[in-house]
């Protein structure tokens, strides 16, 4: 991959601004139609073959890789220049609100860390508020988007099982992966909850159990593209099944799991029709005097320089809150308010997933023998909303569902490990101490809930009316509220873990709690922020059109998270992919016919 | 495991390292020549526009910043602030906690007294280094007045008196509070220092980290053993 610095500007079709998630499909899809597309990424650039630590063990690190202000989830995690705070780029809070936000500043952005949980959204995630009158519709059904998902799976590779249930819809026959087979503390839980009438099932992951059928798969994407077929196997073919060691979150130097690094933008690079500048700060979208995009500005984070640049169409996939504060930033004559936001609606409902987790330990997993539990480095098995009957009758008092997350056994050791184990063994040590270590390793479980936030008037960001970042742009200031909905779920989530902990014959760490505003996380902290330029059917309530095509300027896409209309417990990941892969077939119709 | 795994709190280590450079190179002027009557001004050449990169831009690769560290090669870059005589001591120390035994050696036999003295060493952590340097002088002073000897040297059964006494916070005497508090930190880190040792990880049965070709589940012995066959 090539980094370079226009010189001179050459007349883009389109300026894609942000490499990871929305902006490295658009890159993608747009390149291999034929578009010139311009790069923006924010942050360095980055090569996850040459600089992802593949086996580095704790040992290998400073403070045995234990996390830091700087690097939050550990020494060996992916994210440059990120986490909880960006050096040199803050954000604010309103008094009473707490929010945080989790950025990267790197080629591919957080997908070269997430957790590769690739889970649809559901018939009813689409129409949630025709079903119980809360938050708003999407613009399109589930039936729209079915083949989206499927051609999404098919491109990045999602392990998964078949099971078809409510809302948790199942994948078209030969499109996923293989799930990989349960661990033993997967067994036990699912064990548990065939008695409590909870579903476990394969859990769906972007990751690879086996290569891709590079002979097949890119004529059934590309169907009478040769440069779309080339480069799709050739990217395929650099691409290895997982071989079930090392940590997900490090990223992958054989491309066996999802990141836009690995598997979207080689084959975007490799068809020639993309010009990627890195260290490229986006602040503003410029807008000509009928009304349109023009280009952009952005500041060159090395040199300090602030370039502009033009293209036919500019689409804004900086991630959820960054697109609403570049839009914020972009006011004009014709735009008072940021472009394309005469609905005043940019930076509103903004959503994050529920969180709330609860620990166990389990006697049964005590003193197993020796048993090697890394997996696919993430979930194989999960807990998807089953109690959709019950909201429907009526008898929760909150609206939406969440599904679970568990994880446990046997992994690799590191810090922190055995701290605590005191309480257990009345203060142990000595030959004891290793006795009891053997005994308890592997015997500790989480379970984690991630549940549906509904959208509302009070959690929205905005520009901050003092505050500027290092490169004096404007920084926002968010807003932040549960609504009793989340709270209420966050006490489910912790009451349907006592009774799985209980049924497993283990006991609770912590408190069970009753009250959910004890239990639930912090806005952001979930890391699935979504909302802010919402699409929507009618212009005065939502900023986009269903294909993320703002209303006020035709020109203008959003790819992002920020399109989102409503957060189903669904991970995001997969469902912005596919909107922006169908995003963009729209955008490549409409340039050819001449309307954009 | 999760989809977002937990932060760990921390320091701006690298940070908190350049100004303490930054301190240590400012020059300390004789006498004399502070007095001495100023040179005249010279000539110079003009500042470089400031709009060009001012050495060739590196664009590509980790900058080895505290955020964007190198990952492939990395150790712990800050002084180290324990002495000799403390290490004795937490060597003895670390070893109560862990002594060899038939299936691995002892805690300070794979090098746990030098992470502990990285990770009190650390920039920021101040208030771990008053614990560790207050409870190893504790510890020698509590041996000399019971055994008349330093902790070190002290019998077996000895160090196991002290211990004994320290090794539970929630049973400890009031006058032991805080001593079984920093045997309470040392017992944590000498197990994160052990067991993330290649010794440790054989000890408790830990054979991942290597790429298998499939991955195939417990084994039917296993499922019988908890049950789910």
């Amino acid at each position: 991959m090539t980094s370079r610095r226009s010189k001179v500007a050459p007349q883009y079709d389109v300026i894609v601004v942000g490499s990871g998630a929305g902006g490295g499909m658009a890159a993608y899809q747009l390149s291999v139609q034929g578009l010139k597309v311009l790069l923006l990424e924010a942050g360095r650039d980055y090569d996850p073959v040459t600089e992802t630590p593949m086996f580095q063990t704790p040992k290998d690190a400073p403070l045995r890789g234990s996390g830091n202000a700087d690097k939050p989830f550990g020494f060996y995690d992916a994210t440059v220049d990120g986490g909880w705070r960006v050096p040199g780029e803050p954000f604010t809070t309103a008094p009473g609100s707490q929010f945080q936000w989790w950025r990267a500043r790197m080629l591919g952005g957080r997908t070269n860390h997430w957790g590769r949980i690739s889970l649809r959204m559901g018939p009813y995630d689409f129409k949630p508020k025709s079903r119980d009158g809360l938050g708003e519709d999407w613009p399109m059904t589930y039936e729209t988007m079915a083949p989206y998902y499927d051609k999404t799976e098919l491109l990045i590779g999602v392990y998964g099982g078949e099971e078809d249930l409510e809302n948790t819809p199942r994948s078209s026959p030969g499109v996923l992966q293989p799930p990989p087979a349960a661990r033993t503390y997967e067994l036990l839980t699912k064990q548990a909850c065939d008695h409590l009438k909870i579903p476990c099932i394969p859990a769906h992951r972007a990751v690879l159990t086996q290569r891709q059928d590079s002979a097949r798969l890119p004529q059934k994407l590309h169907p009478g593209n040769p440069l779309a077929q080339r480069v799709l196997r050739q990217s395929m073919n650099q691409r290895m099944a997982c071989f079930y060691a090392t940590d997900c979150g490090r990223g992958c130097s054989i491309k066996a799991n999802f990141q836009s690094t690995t598997v979207l933008l080689p084959p975007a690079m490799a068809t020639g029709n993309v010009t990627l500048i890195t260290d490229a700060m986006v602040r503003e979208v410029t807008v000509d005097k009928d009304g349109r995009a023009s280009g952009v500005h952005y500041i060159d984070k090395l040199t300090r320089v602030d370039h502009h640049v033009t293209a036919k169409v500019v689409v804004l996939a900086a991630s959820a809150c960054e697109t609403s504060r570049i839009m914020l930033n972009s006011r004009s004559a014709l735009f008072p308010n940021g472009i394309a936001n005469g609905s005043g609606v940019v930076g509103k409902y903004l959503m994050d997933t529920v969180g709330a987790g609860l620990s166990a330990q389990i006697p049964r997993l005590e003193g197993l023998p020796p048993i090697n539990e890394d997996g696919t480095a993430g979930i194989h098995m999960y807990m998807p909303w089953w109690l959709y009957g019950e909201q429907a009758a009526g008898r929760m008092n909150f609206a939406r569902g969440y599904h679970i997350e568990f994880g446990g056994g046997r992994g690799m050791p590191g810090p922190g490990i055995f701290g605590g184990l005191e309480s257990f063994t009345g203060g142990a040590y000595g030959r004891k101490f290793k006795e009891e270590a053997r005994r308890y390793y592997g015997s500790f479980m989480y379970f984690d809930g991630r549940g549906e936030m509904i959208p509302n008037e009070d959690s929205y960001c905005e520009i901050d009316p003092v505050a500027v970042d290092q490169w004096g742009i404007p920084v926002l200031r968010f807003h932040w509220k549960w609504s009793e909905h989340e709270i209420n779920q966050a006490a489910h989530m912790h009451k349907t873990f006592a009774e799985i902990i209980d049924r497993m014959g283990g006991k609770v760490q912590g408190t069970v709690q009753t009250d959910g505003s004890k239990a639930i996380a912090t806005g952001g902290s979930i890391i699935h922020e979504v909302g802010t330029v919402r699409m929507g059917s009618d212009p005065k309530k939502s900023v986009l059109n269903e294909f993320g095509q703002a209303w006020e300027v035709k020109n203008l896409f959003v790819t992002d998270g920020a399109t989102f209309v409503s957060n189903a417990d669904k991970n995001p990941t997969l469902s912005i992919l596919a909107l922006a892969w169908r995003s963009c077939d729209y955008l490549v119709d409409e340039l050819k016919k001449g309307n954009l | 495991m999760s989809d977002e795994t937990k932060p760990t709190s921390g320091i701006a280590r690298r940070d908190a390292l350049k100004v303490m450079a930054a301190a240590a190179v400012v020059p300390m002027l004789p006498e004399s020549a502070a007095a001495a009557p100023a040179p005249a001004p010279a000539s110079r050449e003009p500042l470089p526009l400031l709009d060009e990169p001012q050495r060739p831009v590196r664009r590509k690769g980790p900058r080895g910043t505290p955020s964007d560290p190198v990952l492939q090669v990395a150790k712990a870059d800050w002084p180290m602030k324990l002495s000799l005589r403390e290490l004795t001591t937490l060597s003895a120390l670390c070893d109560m906690i862990i002594p060899a035994d038939a299936k691995s050696p002892s805690a300070s036999a794979v090098g746990a007294p030098g992470y502990i003295n990285e990770w009190a060493s650390r920039p920021g952590g101040d208030a771990s280094l008053v614990r560790v340097r207050g409870g190893l002088a504790w510890l020698d002073r509590e041996s000399q007045a019971r055994f008349g000897t330093r902790f070190h040297l002290a019998t077996n059964a000895q160090r196991t008196a002290i211990c004994d006494d320290i090794c539970y916070l929630p049973k400890a005497k009031p006058e032991h509070q805080f001593a079984a508090q920093f045997f309470d930190t040392i017992r944590d880190q000498t197990a994160t220092a052990f067991y993330t040792t290649p010794q440790g990880w054989k000890d408790l049965g830990y054979i991942g980290n290597v790429a298998i070709p499939k991955f195939e589940g417990p084994s039917a012995a296993v499922r019988k053993q908890i049950g789910v066959e």
